[in-house]
């Protein structure tokens, strides 16, 4: 009897923990990266800026752990310290975007009629250009820089989460207890604030920490072709973008700052779908 | 279905409108003087005012508008600086090739992913499919760029089997095709194998195993065909992304594509020939999302006749 029990709350048992994988390894890998980006200068073993003309292209090394670049500066400490703007521009981007995003998605969803025509016809043009072009044709107007970037990249996640959000709130507005809420001559704002949106949150997280590894992947590419955060301050896209030219004399130049970029999405990723299986399990892949 | 389609069709030059509006709305918001950046840094006064009346930049806003709409549907994408007249034809010289590495990612994304995510389900937390699921884990979090420039140093620096630039032949399109497509491939196995189990576990595949038939062809001929809805679903909104990733994926490999031109375009502040580039990006996507639509009703019949 006590072993059926058991063995029938084992795979109940198992699946939590897997599901425990997904979110410990992206947090944990999180607060590494947020770490680094506050502590940076100090964690750094050089100044991220300083030449050293005798390491120029070195291969890595005992005191260069990723090797040094073409002008012999520290490519781990440019690694590291680079992590500030690459997670800024994505949680920025993101935090912003989240806001604007909710904000239209729950008036639109919840109120529905010309305002909803409206706030879901100019998502809908948005969404027509991908996300990438949106984010080049801004940043060819604002300016290729750390701010122009994250300017181009909230512009381009906001349709998408309205458009989630509105879905959602939709689904919401006609459930029992929003009704009952109103019946009771609560207050519209009130409704949207404390009965709605805690119904939409774990959606809107959940996409939130996907789209900020989205963030990561637009804000680096950029970076790579010279239009994100300009040197001399390091940021990983434009260090594989110099990268590219050593490519048949220092190819070790390649591969820090892309397995920097790789892990940061991955710890996104992951918390993202971790959270997804914790509170959004029916939706999960 | 003819009539929704029809619909769909008449939509396209309507939002293709206002994507051209809010394009022009924030190209005419940019910082710095048109005219002062054609005639170059070395004109006189004279000779920029000349070009600004030249260009019609000296008109109201509106009447500029008016001129670039009628422009754009006669084929008129206005003065380009890089080209000196007309960008039109250069850029449709090259199309050609960046159609060419879209529709290769295309094939090798479902090519690849699709089996891989209906291997997947097929064996479900046991080796394969751990397997497999790593690598999709790995694909979705890898910069294409990145994977691209690897790719390069193995295959072209290294080893020497590949040409690392340029449009040259049927070699020079494996790598920028692995590049582009490697996350959409991950994708495709990801939400295949998602759709392949929950099919599996429907009172249909039940039924079809309980009458006698084998797991083999109760996937293949039932699941599967069910399965290929939301599959489809998934391919056709990653269209955009391949649009976009195809600008990056083409710099790096110096592809003699659009996206190249369009950074080209960036680089010298062309923004007639980047609008142009541009535009042609969200008709291209559009039309992608109307031929997505077209599939799904060969795909499901049910939506033939609503």
């Amino acid at each position: 009897m006590a072993d059926a029990a058991i063995s029938a709350a084992e795979p109940k048992k198992r699946r939590s923990a897997r599901r425990n994988v997904y979110l410990t390894t992206g947090s944990s890998l999180l607060a590494l990266f947020v770490v680094l980006a506050v502590f940076g200068g100090a964690v750094a073993p050089y100044d991220p800026n300083a030449q050293d003309l005798m390491a120029i292209l070195d291969p890595p090394s005992a005191s260069h752990w990723f090797g040094a670049d073409q002008v012999g500066r520290d490519i781990l400490s440019r690694i590291i310290v680079g992590t500030r703007a690459t997670l800024s521009i994505a949680l920025t981007s993101v935090a912003v975007a989240g806001v604007i995003g909710v904000a239209l998605g729950v008036v639109s969803g919840y109120f529905g009629g010309f305002i909803d025509r409206a706030i879901t016809v100019v998502m809908d043009l948005l969404l027509t250009v991908p996300n990438m072009v949106l984010a080049i044709a801004v940043v060819s107007v604002v300016g290729a820089s750390a701010a122009g970037l994250t300017v181009a990249i909230t512009v381009s996640f906001v349709p998408p989460l309205a458009r989630l959000v509105r879905g959602r709130v939709m689904e919401l507005r006609d459930e029992d207890f929003i009704s009952a809420a109103r019946t009771l001559g609560i207050r519209q704002p009130r409704i949207l604030v404390r009965h709605v949106l805690p119904n939409a949150v774990s959606v809107i997280v959940i996409e939130l920490s996907l789209l900020a590894g989205q963030a990561v992947l637009v804000a680096s590419a950029l970076g790579f072709l010279g239009l994100g955060v300009q040197p001399p301050d390091p940021e990983w896209g434009s260090m594989l973008g110099t990268a590219r030219e050593y490519l048949t004399t220092a190819p070790h130049l390649v591969i820090a700052p892309g397995l920097a970029i790789t892990l940061l999405v991955f710890a996104f990723n992951m918390l993202g779908d971790g959270l997804r299986d914790r509170f959004d399990p029916n939706t999960s892949p | 279905m003819l009539r929704f389609l029809a619909f769909r069709i008449a939509l396209i030059p309507l939002v293709a409108l206002g994507v051209v509006t809010i394009l022009f709305v924030i190209f005419k918001s940019v910082p710095g003087d048109q005219a002062s950046i054609v005639a170059g840094a070395t004109a006189t006064q004279a000779e920029i005012e000349n070009i600004r009346t030249m260009l019609g930049l000296d008109r109201p806003l509106t009447e500029q508008y008016v001129k670039h709409i009628v422009g754009l549907l006669s084929g008129d994408f206005g003065y380009s600086s890089t080209f000196r007249t007309n960008p039109l034809p250069n850029i449709m010289e090259r199309v050609p090739a960046t159609l060419l590495l879209m529709l290769s990612s295309i094939v090798v994304m479902t090519a690849v992913g699709l089996p891989a995510g209906v291997a997947s389900a097929a064996f479900q937390n046991r080796w394969p499919d751990y397997l497999i699921s790593s690598v999709v884990v790995a694909l979705l979090a890898v910069p294409n760029f990145w994977l691209g420039m690897i790719l390069i140093a193995v295959l072209s620096v290294q080893l020497g089997w590949l040409p690392s630039f340029g449009l040259t032949g049927a070699l020079s399109l494996i790598m920028p095709t692995l590049a582009l497509s490697a996350r959409l491939i991950a994708l495709v196995a990801r939400m295949t194998r998602g759709v392949v189990i929950e099919e599996m576990r429907k009172d249909y595949a039940r039924t079809a195993r309980a009458k006698g038939l084998d797991r083999r062809t109760t996937l293949t001929r039932h699941v599967l065909r069910n399965a290929m809805i939301p599959i489809v679903t998934v391919v056709g909104l990653q269209a955009g992304f391949l649009l976009g990733g195809s600008v990056v994926v083409e710099r790096l490999f110096a592809w003699p594509g659009i996206g190249d031109l369009l950074l080209t375009g960036i680089s010298v502040r062309d923004y007639n020939l980047v609008q142009g580039i541009t535009v042609l990006f969200v008709v291209g996507f559009l039309l992608i999302n109307l031929i997505v639509e077209v599939l799904y009703t060969i795909i499901n019949p049910r939506l033939r006749h609503g």
